[in-house]
């Protein structure tokens, strides 16, 4: 693998895969040292209250209108103009159809209009590789991306080798969180709702299942959850005419324990498969929106002290989608000569571990975009 | 728009029914099938669908929820499986956009909160309305279409429910 040590790397990276459309240039200093000069993210949560739920950007144009504004925004906090920059990354999947190729084409544009090469990344990646911009922690390293859309444990062994040991067999977690916000008429998006609600909540009057806590293995639930608590919701309302606010609050932090244990117990089972012969000291680094949740970060918290591991959460803005992340990974397959053309081509699925038995299908066709 | 008079209307009384009527619809699929299903959260929407999708699997996969992704694509040996959920569109046009349309003709879909589709409803699709029953695992499925095709398949389906 052809590894270049002593050289600055500046790399612009472009995020448009998920909800938010985001831009960032990240350079790697000859010491090894990475360091953000702008990270730009064009949100949309302003929005999502009216509807109940994220509410994605599926208009081609108006992805590439904010792509521009984004790009432009994030030079400018550089203080950097194009040929200052040694490659352009970008989100090639996986994601929205919509988002992924307007990203893509974009990343196209700036890389025929200034001669750069183009690097496409990973969303995923962009996430598991993450702790080493933050951290600079080495492989190999355990991590739990746990957010709206996703929710697996990957072993993360270099830039392009992951191993994925487990996930949601059906809904992730964030997911799990709206749909309780919605079943209990609270504001979107639902984590921090359910999270402050449940601040109050009895986490012990309510008795949630702790799906496929019964099975062996690191695979997830979190669909039945909802139904439980819908159960839950309807049983005090015909008890009682309707919910009060501590009911409200119990059944957020019964919910919310609910997930923090699966997640605890799964954890621990991945850490026990993942520590073994490897690592002296493993390290657990969290990822995804979910992670956030200051119940469930407490209680990994509490398990790798347990176990002796080493805990590691990046900022909550690095945690969340952004496109720093893009920019590092795409430094990361740079360094190890990985160079894209224009048939780079947008994956809408895109499993980190190609190898896994169970994976998200494939064959997926163009968008119209 | 579906009929007033349902094809159909039956009680699933475990997710184990609701995931046994999908396995008996699944081969009886081709394409241009549209199947829009109908229901509050946790009425079993995404489980239907996710029994039908697997069953028509040659290799299994993970058949995760769409809400976040809008939709997901599984490529069957004859046909490919569209698996939407509509439920976080603004906008009607978006429909286009997700490249549904074409999906319609081409391939299976199955729809999770359809009314999002409006005028773009498909005519000849078939409506699974799925709603809470009297006892907790109890789930209410009614069955709407207006093509005569989805009625011999009620007919095929109904001894079996």
């Amino acid at each position: 693998m052809a590894v270049m040590k002593h050289e600055t790397l500046t790399v612009l990276g472009i995020e448009s895969s998920c909800d938010d459309t985001a831009a960032a240039v990240v350079r790697l200093a000859p010491d090894g040292r990475a360091q953000i000069l702008s990270s730009v993210v064009a949100g949309q949560t302003e929005l999502h209250a009216a509807f109940g739920g994220v509410v994605p950007e599926l208009a081609a144009r108006a992805h590439a209108e904010k792509l521009d504004l984004c790009v432009e925004t994030a030079l400018q906090q550089a203080e950097l103009d194009l040929r200052a920059l040694d490659a352009i990354a970008v989100t090639a999947g996986p994601g929205l159809i919509g988002g992924v190729l307007s990203g893509v084409m974009c990343a196209k544009g700036l890389a025929a209009g200034s001669g750069l090469p183009l690097v496409g990344v990973n969303h995923l990646a962009g996430h598991a590789l993450t702790p080493r911009l933050t951290d600079g922690l080495e492989f190999p390293h355990l991590m739990l991306l746990v957010s709206g859309g996703h929710c697996q444990f990957l072993r993360v062994d270099g830039p392009q080798d992951f191993t994925r040991l487990g996930g949601t067999i059906d809904d992730a977690p964030g997911e799990a969180f709206d749909k309780t916000a919605r079943l209990l008429g609270l504001d979107q998006p639902g984590g921090p709702a359910v999270q402050r609600e449940a601040a109050s909540g009895d986490e012990k009057r309510f008795a949630f299942p702790r799906p496929l806590l019964d099975r062996p293995g690191c695979d997830m639930s979190f669909s039945g959850l909802k139904t439980a608590l819908l159960r839950a919701r309807d049983a005090v309302v015909t008890e009682k005419g309707g919910l009060t606010r501590q009911d409200r609050a119990d059944l957020c932090a019964g919910f919310q324990a609910a997930v923090r244990d699966v997640l605890m117990e799964k954890t621990r089972r991945a850490l026990a498969g993942f520590a073994g012969p490897i690592a002296a000291q493993p390290t657990l680094a969290v990822a995804g929106g979910v992670a956030a949740n200051t119940a469930i970060r407490a209680g990994l918290e509490t398990l790798c002290t347990d176990l002796g591991v080493r805990f590691l959460a990046p900022p909550l803005a690095l945690c969340t989608d952004n496109a720093a992340m893009i920019a590092w990974a795409g430094i990361e397959r740079f360094r190890m000569g990985a160079r894209d053309d224009m048939t780079l081509s947008a994956r809408p699925r895109w499993p980190l571990d190609e190898r896994s038995p169970a994976l998200l299908g494939s064959g997926k066709k163009g968008a119209k975009a | 728009m579906p009929a007033d008079t349902p094809l159909l209307s039956t009680v699933l009384h475990s997710e184990a029914d609701t995931a046994r009527l999908a396995r008996r619809v699944a081969p009886m699929l081709r394409p241009g099938d549209v199947i829009l299903l109908e229901g509050p959260i946790g009425a079993g929407k995404s489980l239907f669908a996710r029994a039908l999708i697997q069953s028509l699997l040659t290799t299994p996969e993970d058949v995760p929820s769409p809400t976040f992704t809008l939709v997901q694509t599984y490529a069957t040996p004859d046909f490919e499986i569209w698996h939407a959920d509509l439920y976080r569109l603004g906008s009607p046009d978006e429909v286009i956009e997700l490249g549904l349309i074409d999906a319609f003709d081409t391939g299976v879909c199955l729809i999770e909160w359809p009314d999002r589709l409006g005028e773009m409803t498909p005519e000849n699709a078939v409506t699974l309305r799925l709603s809470h029953g009297d006892q907790p695992d109890d789930r209410q499925l009614t069955v709407f279409a207006t093509d005569p095709r989805w009625q011999a398949l009620a007919k095929e389906v109904q001894p079996h429910v």
